[in-house]
């Protein structure tokens, strides 16, 4: 998966279909860039999502909990129509910001 | 559409998750759903597909079949494992409620998913035995 580091965000683009078997795949990937602490704010781009299942919310809570020990954010951009009924369903942007 | 059935048993390994999407997909094809119905039932099937992997099974062999019925524009979707069962189908039912370890961040929303983008939701365990999810919706094209 694509990224870019601009200051202390780092901004990572989600691709193709994030179920329990990608979700594996990007926590690992996720969880290696992050162990540079400098790191304060998680931006994930979803535009190029084509699917997203509960799975994806595990994902997101989970990176959460991993910056909210360092007192950052995390940000959820550009969600389709469908993701953010999944997202809003678990109540999840009561703590994640959800950027257009 | 006249009544078409379906069935397809395949190994519970994630990287079948996407294939239960595919199948339950190419199936409902023909009665010319909208993007809206189509993206509801594969949803769906993915997380009882989900369910039966990471749940029933836990990493143990065995089978997930999946199975549809077309009746007229009604559509039933079976999705069966023979894994571990559910203590408590209520419990398990309730949104956020997981029993996964935690590092696997696991939502608890699997079951909620199912129900908000069908119109009906069955389920139906026995520890030791299996679960069974029986899950319908009107297709109307």
């Amino acid at each position: 998966m694509r990224h870019k580091r601009t200051g202390d965000t780092l901004t990572f683009i989600l691709e193709g279909e994030l179920d329990h078997s990608l979700a594996d795949e990007i926590r690992g990937e996720l969880d290696a860039l992050l162990t540079d602490r400098s790191i304060k704010r998680l931006i994930l781009d979803l535009e190029k999502l084509s699917f997203m299942d509960s799975s994806g919310i595990g994902v997101v809570l989970g990176r959460y909990n991993l910056l909210a020990k360092r007192k950052g954010t995390v940000a959820v951009r550009n969600p389709s129509n469908r993701v953010d009924r999944i997202f809003r369903m678990s109540g999840i942007y009561q703590i994640i910001e959800k950027m257009q | 559409m006249e009544k078409n059935t379906m069935r397809v048993e395949f190994s519970a390994l994630p990287v079948n998750e996407a294939f239960g999407r595919m199948v339950i997909g190419a199936y409902l094809l023909p009665l010319n759903p909208t993007m809206e119905v189509l993206e509801d039932v594969r949803t769906a099937v993915s997380e009882a597909v989900t369910n039966a992997i990471v749940h029933g099974y836990r990493g143990k062999e065995g089978n997930v079949s999946l199975s549809g019925d077309i009746d007229g524009n009604d559509l039933t979707v079976i999705v069966e494992d023979h894994g571990r069962g559910i203590e408590n189908v209520e419990e398990a039912m309730v949104p956020l409620f997981s029993t996964a370890p935690v590092e696997e961040e696991r939502s608890g929303m699997g079951f909620t998913v199912m129900e908000t983008f069908m119109d009906a939701l069955n389920v139906e365990s026995k520890v030791g035995i299996g679960t069974k999810i029986t899950m319908r919706k009107r297709i109307s094209g």
